[in-house]
């Protein structure tokens, strides 16, 4: 009974995001990633395609945030990390020395697996990237930005009457959305999400996955996720990474039910992870 | 037998009074009954039993014992002698103690002072003996009634957890009587200086002149705070205008920036400017720092004085630049990842993500290392004793000498001093300034850093 539940709501999701024609967004080819001397990733080839979400799925450990924080270079930031292979952005190579990471970064926008807002009031937190970048030439435009995004990442009702409050004094799920709408408020064109509601309540995690189909419209958005049936909810396609492999990606309907590698059909079959 | 004797035998009893503790509740583990304590806890408890109340004893015997016996010599003075007061009373009781101790007096003794030392020997005697008696009674009592109460029932556990509760808080007391202390014996001198000063004189006089004491009364000098006081704040000021930017700046390449090998090369070489004694600081102020000062000033065609606000204010910044540094770095590295991860996340350069995110949630912390650093500058004495110059005139020009408030108390208190003397009191009043200037430093630094800290949270 529960496969057909999971079924109807693959069905769903599916129906809500086939009208779009695949357009390649983001390309990588070859990527391997080492720590030191350890490689953890072993050459991962995936496409990426404009307005479609795309979840990573697979056993911890796994390299599949690894990934995900090489398409935006968030790797950068962490000490001993070296990643070989080519990722393109729209064609152009993200690793090249001429490319600037900065500008990168606010095209490829990130949301993390704990909410982090900044100690700042919540108009100053959703206000800090347009900023950074110039976005808004006058306060009222950057009233209009901050109004925007939180109307889009549905906050706005919740916090239109305590914009100068700390963001910090938000639930988890408010904080999770405000880090959404701050994403968003740099009009990104992928966003990565990693692991946005694994320190959620169910009632905040629906929030954020209704959110997340709703964003699908405008934005690329890439999400790694430890909860299957949330892949079968909000993905188009699926892959699924093991051991730092990516094992195989295919449409999501198609993993979760006739996957074409053994391994897949243990991870989502329960029997390992 | 001497105290320490004592002391020593009471802690000897107390381990066989354990080992006695531990053997009987051993003993009492045969039976079928759980025990509530394991056996250290019964032998700790027996321990505790037999050695506290003894001890109490002790305390308060050393405590009174003084006080009664000398009422007791005093009633059995003659009638003639009973009638002396104050300074005379003292030195006929130091008498008649050395004559009852043995040590004898310089003049022949008089018939009723012998007496007198007779009575006292007698009575220390009987009263030493008495508190050995009802030490030994009360230990041993305490090590039987605890002995009897041992049970497998007994929470022994639980009763020697209260009493190391008790001892905690008598320790923490100490520290806290201490303080109220140092304040009170300040306060009450203090007072005393406001016998002679009026202290709308003392608190808003911009003269400071206090003459000295050998001139007499008549012609008592001035003694206004401002000048010092402004010359404590100028220097201070300075001082952290030197050591926030530069400690804060090594604080962030250190965190941020350096390499963990550079981290822990530089980190305790900084440190050490800490550790230097500030009388050094004094004399590199004066031999090097005032004298660069001068001649780079006469390049400029500025005078400036080689001790002067300026030379104690730049060597103090430097003396305080690791308060800061090694604080705020920290506090820095105690930033959440997370917040950086964010600010990167929405593509801000490593340098914008330190100044919008990193330094704001460091804030209150930075702001604790700052006043931290501001009421060590307050308090700092040697640097401006030999760099300042010891000008006490009310001027707003760093170039010129100052002097301060640490400085003035040193001045007042050496050489010849009475202190029954405005003079030598007023350092008192002085001191007590210092220390509530300090103190409300300290106090606004700590409820910044909590109503921050908060609100990070």
């Amino acid at each position: 009974m529960e496969n057909d539940v999971m079924r109807a709501s693959l069905a769903s999701a599916e129906a809500a995001q086939n009208n779009h024609t695949p357009e390649l967004k983001m390309s990588a080819r070859d990527v391997r990633v080492f720590y030191g001397e350890s490689e953890a990733l072993h050459g991962v080839d995936l496409d990426i395609y404009a307005n479609e979400v795309l979840a990573f799925i697979g056993p911890s450990g796994c390299g599949k945030s690894t990934f995900l924080r090489c398409l935006n270079r968030m790797n950068d930031t962490i000490d001993g990390c070296r990643v070989t292979g080519r990722i393109e952005l729209d064609g152009e190579d993200i690793y090249d020395r001429r490319l600037d990471v900065v500008l990168l970064r606010a095209r490829v926008g990130m949301v993390f697996q704990k909410p982090n807002p900044f100690p700042k009031s919540i108009y100053e937190n959703i206000a800090y990237g347009p900023r950074l970048h110039g976005l808004a030439e006058s306060r009222a435009e950057l009233d209009e930005i901050v109004q925007r995004s939180l109307t889009r990442a549905g906050l706005w009702d919740e916090v239109k009457d305590r914009l100068d409050q700390p963001g910090t004094g938000l639930s988890g799920g408010q904080q999770q959305r405000l880090c959404i709408a701050r994403a968003i408020a740099v009009s990104p064109e992928v966003i990565l999400m990693d692991e946005p509601c694994s320190a959620l309540d169910p009632i905040a995690t629906a929030k954020v996955e209704q959110l997340i189909t709703e964003l699908s419209e405008s934005y690329t958005i890439v999400i790694v996720t430890h909860n299957m049936q949330q892949a079968a909810r909000i993905s188009k396609r699926t892959a699924f990474f093991h051991l730092g492999n990516l094992v195989e990606v295919d449409e999501t309907t198609k993993i979760f039910t006739t996957p074409s590698d053994s391994r897949t059909e243990d991870y989502i079959t329960g029997r390992f992870g | 037998m001497n105290n320490w004797v004592l002391v020593c035998v009471l802690l000897v009893a107390m381990g066989f009074a354990y080992q006695f503790g531990t053997m009987r509740s051993r003993s009492l583990v045969d039976g079928k009954a759980r025990m509530h304590s394991r056996p250290v806890h019964h032998g700790l408890l027996v321990a505790l039993w037999c050695g506290l109340p003894a001890f109490t004893v002790f305390l308060l015997w050393s405590l009174f014992e003084p006080g009664i016996l000398r009422s007791a010599v005093l009633n059995q003075l003659p009638p003639d002698m009973a009638g002396l007061q104050g300074h005379e009373l003292e030195v006929l009781m130091r008498r008649v103690q050395s004559i009852a101790s043995g040590f004898g007096v310089s003049d022949q003794p008089a018939a009723y002072e012998l007496a007198a030392a007779e009575r006292l020997r007698s009575l220390q005697g009987t009263g030493r003996l008495a508190m050995i008696a009802s030490m030994a009674v009360l230990a041993v009592t305490g090590l039987v009634y605890a002995l009897r109460r041992l049970s497998p029932a007994l929470r022994a556990r639980n009763h020697v957890e209260a009493v190391f509760r008790v001892l905690l808080v008598v320790c923490s007391t100490i520290a806290i009587l201490t303080t109220i202390g140092i304040v009170l014996s300040m306060v009450g001198e203090a007072l005393h200086f406001f016998r002679f000063v009026n202290p709308v004189d003392f608190f808003f006089g911009t003269v400071w002149n206090p003459r000295f004491s050998t001139t007499g009364a008549g012609e008592l000098g001035q003694f206004g705070l401002l000048p010092l006081l402004w010359g404590t704040v100028m220097v201070s000021i300075i001082a952290l205008l030197v050591a926030v930017p530069v400690g804060l700046m090594t604080a962030v390449f250190m965190a941020e920036y350096a390499p963990g090998w550079v981290r822990a090369l530089a980190k305790p070489i900084i440190e050490v400017l800490a550790g230097v004694p500030t009388i050094v600081y004094g004399f590199f102020a004066l031999v090097m720092v005032g004298p660069f000062f001068h001649s780079a000033g006469l390049a400029v065609g500025l005078d400036i004085r080689a001790t002067s606000a300026l030379t104690a204010g730049v060597v103090m910044g430097i003396m305080i630049i690791p308060f800061i540094s090694s604080l705020s770095d920290d506090i820095i590295t105690q930033v959440p990842k997370a917040m950086r991860d964010g600010s990167l996340g929405l593509g801000a350069t490593k340098s914008e993500t330190i100044r919008k995110v990193v330094l704001p949630a460091a804030l209150p912390g930075i702001v604790g290392a700052v006043l931290l650093a501001a009421s060590r500058a307050i308090g700092e004495t040697m640097i401006v004793v030999l760099a300042a110059g010891n000008s006490p005139i009310l001027h707003a020009n760093p170039l010129e000498a100052v002097s301060t408030v640490t400085v003035t108390i040193v001045n007042q208190l050496t050489g010849d001093i009475d202190f029954a003397s405005p003079q030598s009191l007023v350092a008192f009043a002085l001191g007590l300034t210092l220390f509530a200037i300090t103190l409300s430093l300290n106090i606004v630094a700590l409820y910044i850093v909590r109503k921050y800290r908060e609100q990070y949270e």
